[in-house]
């Protein structure tokens, strides 16, 4: 399967038997739209943020239980460190796509993005991207531009910060009612 | 900006959907007597704790929109500080009515990054716990689906039946719900030897179970009132809609991952995939009818292919990730720093991500991983089928009235702590 011909496409990747297409976020709707109406993915399954802050600011050492990871020719086996592979921005976007035909399929794009950069909606290729799109914004805080109803939909509308990015403290939340207010 | 236009044609007469589809209905501001109601969040036929804000106009719904999050207890988050091993606790807790679907997604992502094999016996028995867990659910569904509009004795007839699978449950792993009985690399113990007679017993009753509740409420002329033409979607709005599972095989689509993406062994088992056209409260409930009988004959295929593999491993033999059995712990000093190693630290999970999807009782439930190949999960992300079931109830409930609310969120089958996470 090749997806030569989407709009912006930066780089493919096939790993584990899944297609990643990585996509210019300037040219990410015209992308979706193709995958959609030429390529067949019909259905957007999901909309997952990814927060990459601090990747490989920890080396990786020891055994990695792969197949080639018991090779003990493979530096990670021996517990020398190792460090992931760099990764060009702060939080990914990836949508899940899916061809709801008989030659099924799937597809992974991917968009990346540098804090407070924004992305256009795909609420025109897919209406069920709305609720997705809140929720990257909720939990990662990552903006749609032309969303219709940019609010956060799992937090409280007052909240601070995004929970699921990398900087925010585990277990600072404000204590409410507290005698120390 | 590209814009982009949807121009779609309703694949059955009678559609009612407007276009383009809506996902928040919004009130007509030339109506005049409009009422806002506020329903929830601790409502219960709202199914958890869903808040709804519904604008009325008479009897009519004209408006309304969705507040979730009241059950959002970041599982995600909490996943991520712990190890891969410690996190198979998690997911079950997610979707609470269909436990081991969750925990069956997450481990067969962690398993797709380990390139770990499994052996065919936790395939086979992975298989028959996940349908008992989808007949489970759907008896959930069509007990509370039905007493909200007043077949009140279905959810009496439909527990009766859920305790049995309760039981095998507490049989196999000990715990009715939540059983953390998948591992990382097959299953946590071997199947005990009453299982096969009590499965298939139970595999003999259902379809009867099945017959009497289809013969309370078939028949019934309320409930048929109350289900037959409410909450229309259509297939293509149930495709944009990100519709999956029965909600989307009840609006005319066959769609099943367990056919189409055979995972597991289900390519060796034989099974119909039921589906319905008309894309109402009705065909969602026959789907899921028709499904229980499907799923038992499932189980039923597979405990007789379990029988035969008595005294097989129930799970990978891989040191590195895999406890080691306990008695080898009083001799083998290897065994020794294995089970340490695992315990304190984890085992560690390779670099990269992967995205695993099967068909629960909801639809597509999916798990997305990040591994950096440390001890614990970079990122983890489950595709909650009843946060797009949610969703499409604005779609659902356009010119419904008040009372067909309760049969449209309930036929679309959300389970709030799916759509919180």
């Amino acid at each position: 399967m090749s997806y030569e011909g989407v709009p912006g496409l930066v780089e493919t990747k096939e790993a584990l038997g899944e297609t990643t297409l990585v996509v210019d976020p300037a040219r990410l709707v015209e992308a979706c739209a193709h995958l959609r109406d030429e390529e067949g993915f019909n259905l957007l399954l999901d909309i997952t943020a990814t927060d990459y802050l601090g990747w490989g600011d920890v080396p990786v050492s020891g055994y990695i239980a792969t197949p080639q990871g018991r090779d003990l020719n493979y530096p990670a086996a021996q517990g020398y460190p190792r460090t992931p592979e760099p990764k060009p921005k702060r939080f990914t976007l990836s949508y899940h796509l899916l061809r709801v035909a008989d030659d099924s399929a799937r597809v992974r794009v991917q968009v990346w993005l540098d804090d407070a950069e924004t992305v256009e909606t795909v609420i025109p290729v897919w209406p069920t991207a709305d609720w997705h799109e809140r929720e990257a914004w909720d939990m990662m805080g990552i903006a749609f531009d032309g969303h219709p109803n940019p609010v956060r939909i799992l937090m409280d509308d007052d909240w601070e910060g995004h929970p699921l990015r990398k900087d925010y403290p585990i277990g600072g939340e404000p204590v409410r009612f507290s005698e120390e207010e | 900006m590209a814009t982009v236009e949807r121009g779609r044609a309703p694949i059955y007469f009678g559609s009612r959907i407007p276009q383009p589809v809506p996902t928040i209905l919004k009130t007509d501001p030339a109506l005049d007597d409009v009422l806002t109601v506020n329903f929830g969040p601790n409502h219960p036929s709202t199914h958890g704790v869903l808040r709804l804000i519904v604008d009325l106009h008479g009897e009519h719904v004209v408006g309304i929109a969705a507040v979730i999050g009241y059950l959002h207890t970041g599982f995600e988050k909490t996943m991520e500080q712990k190890t891969w091993w410690k996190g198979v606790t998690y997911p079950a807790r997610v979707d609470y009515v269909s436990f081991q679907y969750n925990e069956l997604v997450y481990v067969l992502a962690v398993e797709k990054l380990l390139q770990l094999q499994v052996p065919r016996k936790a395939t086979w028995m992975r298989m028959a716990l996940g349908e008992l867990t989808r007949i489970h659910s759907h008896l959930v569904y069509l007990g509370t689906a039905a007493l909200e509009i007043g077949a009140i004795s279905m959810f009496w007839y439909c527990f009766r039946e859920r305790e049995l699978i309760l039981d095998l449950f507490e049989m196999v792993t000990g715990v009715r719900m939540h059983t953390r009985y998948f591992q990382v690399g097959g299953l946590a113990e071997d199947i005990p030897r009453g299982f096969y007679d009590q499965a298939r017993a139970f595999c003999e009753r259902m379809p009867k179970a099945v017959d009497e509740y289809e013969a309370i409420l078939n028949s019934n002329r309320i409930w048929l009132e109350r289900t037959r033409g409410v909450g229309l979607l259509s297939a293509d709005d149930a495709i944009a809609l990100g519709q999956t599972g029965p909600n989307l095989r009840a609006s005319g689509v066959d769609w099943d991952l367990r056919k189409r993406e055979p995972y597991l062994a289900y390519d060796q088992v034989d099974f119909e995939v039921p589906v319905y056209s008309g894309g109402d409260v009705y065909d969602r409930y026959k789907v899921r009818v028709d499904e229980m009988r499907e799923s038992t004959r499932i189980i039923a295929q597979s405990v007789e292919r379990l029988e035969e593999m008595q005294g097989e491993p129930w799970i990978a033999d891989d040191r590195k990730v895999v406890l080691p059995p306990r008695e080898e712990l009083h001799t083998s000093m290897e065994s020794l720093i294995h089970h340490f190693k695992i315990v304190t630290e984890g085992y560690r999970v390779p670099e990269g991500e992967v995205y695993v999807g099967i068909e629960s009782p909801r639809g597509e439930s999916g798990c997305y991983l990040v591994s950096d190949g440390g001890p614990k999960p970079w990122r983890v992300k489950f595709r909650a089928p009843s946060f797009a079931a949610l969703h499409a109830t604005a779609a659902c409930m356009t010119d419904a009235a008040v009372a067909d609310l309760i049969a449209i969120v309930g036929s679309l089958d959300a389970v709030m702590g799916d759509v919180d996470r």
